[in-house]
């Protein structure tokens, strides 16, 4: 007991496992999503553009969260809008996009030289070093994405399923891949403080994809996906406090190994029933 | 009363490629009729420029819902089915929570459905004999039970109009047979059915109807004024054989059979 407890007497320990059970479960749900949609790459992409305007609002004196989110929704705009042209696929479009972006950020700061708390935070990750404005934020986040989940989840099932179709049932499926990449650059932007522009990948995609392994209901794929992204998150802090290793690496590193551990026993189970028959 | 679909003089480029080309066609309330044609010959764009998938580049399309025009995406209006190599079969879903994407549009906010969608599915399960189905996921189905499910999404809406593109497509004889005369019941209730195919010798046993397709109309009939080896010739671009039988027909290439000009693949011969 005295293991799961000591920790918990941090004050800078409790916030960042609340912040990572948080983020965990909101990445958890939209991962679904986006493994479903063929885009794994959009969140490593997404996170890496972002940087670019986390760069451009912090040499303009803005808000971190106001300019970085500016800048992600239109990078995811725009991504939406070149794939639509069909000659090129989401993955180049998302590689156009988001390269060029955080090449920007870095151009930018290789002239300041200089990096702040929060640019930092943005490429590694800072789990530890969360305030109260990022936990208000990140609440903020999950709470409309999670209702607006909620009321647009038959459209997003259908439009993530037969986007074509969908249209002709009567969604209207532009407007759903808009506020889909609304939610998604909110998601990115509240998370990329805590794990880091390099980790926000394996965050949305890990879960979801152990979750696909064991189920063959979209919502059930949800509520595993949000269970698994929560309990990783929670045992990535207690390995990152015990092993004294940076708690983005280690929330990842567990999914990672959970992923393992389901892949390796679903296969096994398929070979076995192969077996039988 | 006006045609439920009028198209007139209509034209689609799709990346500087004519794939529609001054198509005139009328489709009546209560017909039942199959379009023809080979592949690339602008069926399935059909039948998307029928359901506002895509805009034509020229011409007018109307759906008409007896004198007035309506708009086609009006909940329950059309009811379309969609080719299967379109659909994304490892996605997780089972067979009740694709039907009820049929429902989509007239249930309410929540994104549960209530007991009267379920009731509805349950029913349409029944009448189209899948009801053992309801809880497997797509991926474990036959092809004639996918194209069954995939026809209830459709129905579920009681659409006036139905569109199909290739029901019959990879499946074998009999369910090609079961669902034809499936379309053919739903017909004599009344709906009017437009389907796309390449297998003419189903559609000329059970379709009253026959649109010859080739980036336009080629012709329009019954069966035996349509198949004919000058429309078919005309159609597909090659030499066509009919053969008629009493009341069925058989349509083949007229071309010499593979094995015969090529002179190999056969087993040797015993001395």
């Amino acid at each position: 007991m005295e293991f799961i407890i000591a920790p918990l007497r941090y004050e800078f320990f409790l916030r960042g496992l609340l912040a990572a059970i948080l983020i965990g479960s909101l990445c958890g749900v939209i991962g679904v999503f986006i493994v479903l949609r063929g885009m794994s790459y959009i969140g490593h992409g997404l996170s890496h553009a972002v940087f670019g305007g986390a760069v451009v609002s912090y040499l303009m004196n803005l808000n971190f969260y106001i300019g970085a989110g500016f800048w992600g929704f239109i990078s995811a705009l725009l991504i939406k809008r070149i794939t639509k042209t069909k000659k090129i696929g989401a993955d180049a479009a998302i590689g156009i996009i988001t390269t060029a972006s955080f090449a920007l950020g870095v151009a930018l700061i290789s002239r300041v030289r200089r990096f702040t708390r929060n640019l930092e935070a943005a490429l590694f990750g800072n789990i530890l070093g969360v305030t109260a404005e990022d936990l208000y934020v990140i609440a903020a986040v999950l709470t409309i994405s999670f209702i607006a989940i909620f009321l647009l989840y038959k459209e997003l099932l259908f439009t993530t399923f037969d986007k074509e179709t969908a249209e002709v049932f009567g969604v209207d499926t532009d407007r759903v891949d808009t506020f889909f990449s609304l939610i998604l650059a909110a998601a990115i932007i509240a998370s990329m403080q805590v794990i880091g522009v390099t980790l926000i990948a394996a965050a949305l995609v890990i879960p979801a994809i152990t979750a696909r392994l064991l189920t063959d209901s979209f919502h059930k794929m949800i509520i595993l996906s949000l269970l698994f992204g929560m309990l990783t998150a929670i045992a990535g802090m207690y390995a990152s406090y015990y092993l004294n290793a940076a708690s983005g690496a280690t929330i990842v590193l567990v999914a990672t190994f959970l992923f393992s551990i389901v892949i390796g026993v679903t296969e096994i189970s398929k070979t076995r029933k192969k077996k039988l028959v | 009363m006006r045609p439920i679909v009028e198209m007139l003089d209509v034209s689609c480029i799709y990346e500087d490629l004519s794939v529609l080309h001054g198509v005139n066609l009328n489709l009546y309330a209560g017909q039942f009729a199959g379009i023809v044609g080979p592949t690339g010959s602008g069926k399935t764009t059909l039948l998307k420029t029928i359901l506002g998938m895509v805009r034509p580049a020229k011409g007018r399309i109307a759906i008409n819902d007896g004198d007035r025009p309506v708009n086609g995406r009006r909940p329950g209006f059309i009811g379309y089915v969609p080719q299967l190599e379109a659909v994304e079969l490892s996605f997780p879903v089972t067979v009740e929570q694709v039907i009820m994407m049929g429902r989509y549009g007239v249930m309410g906010w929540l994104p549960w459905p209530g007991r009267q969608d379920r009731k509805k599915v349950a029913d349409l399960l029944e009448q189209l004999r899948i009801g053992e189905c309801a809880g497997r996921h797509i991926h474990e189905l036959s092809g004639g039970q996918l194209q069954r499910v995939f026809l209830a999404r459709a129905l579920i809406g009681e659409p006036r109009l139905l569109l199909l593109d290739e029901p019959t497509s990879g499946v074998d004889v009999n369910t090609q047979h079961d669902i034809l005369h499936l379309l053919g019941e739903l017909n004599h209730k009344g709906m009017t059915i437009l389907l796309a195919t390449h297998d003419l010798n189903s559609v000329a046993a059970h379709l009253p109807w026959i649109i010859c397709f080739q980036r336009k109309v080629i012709a329009q009939g019954p069966p035996d004024k349509v198949f004919t080896p000058e429309i078919l010739r005309l159609t597909y671009n090659a030499e066509m054989l009919v053969i008629r039988e009493g009341r069925f027909m058989l349509m083949t290439h007229a071309t010499p059979l593979l094995h015969e000009t090529h002179g190999h693949g056969r087993p040797p011969e015993k001395d």
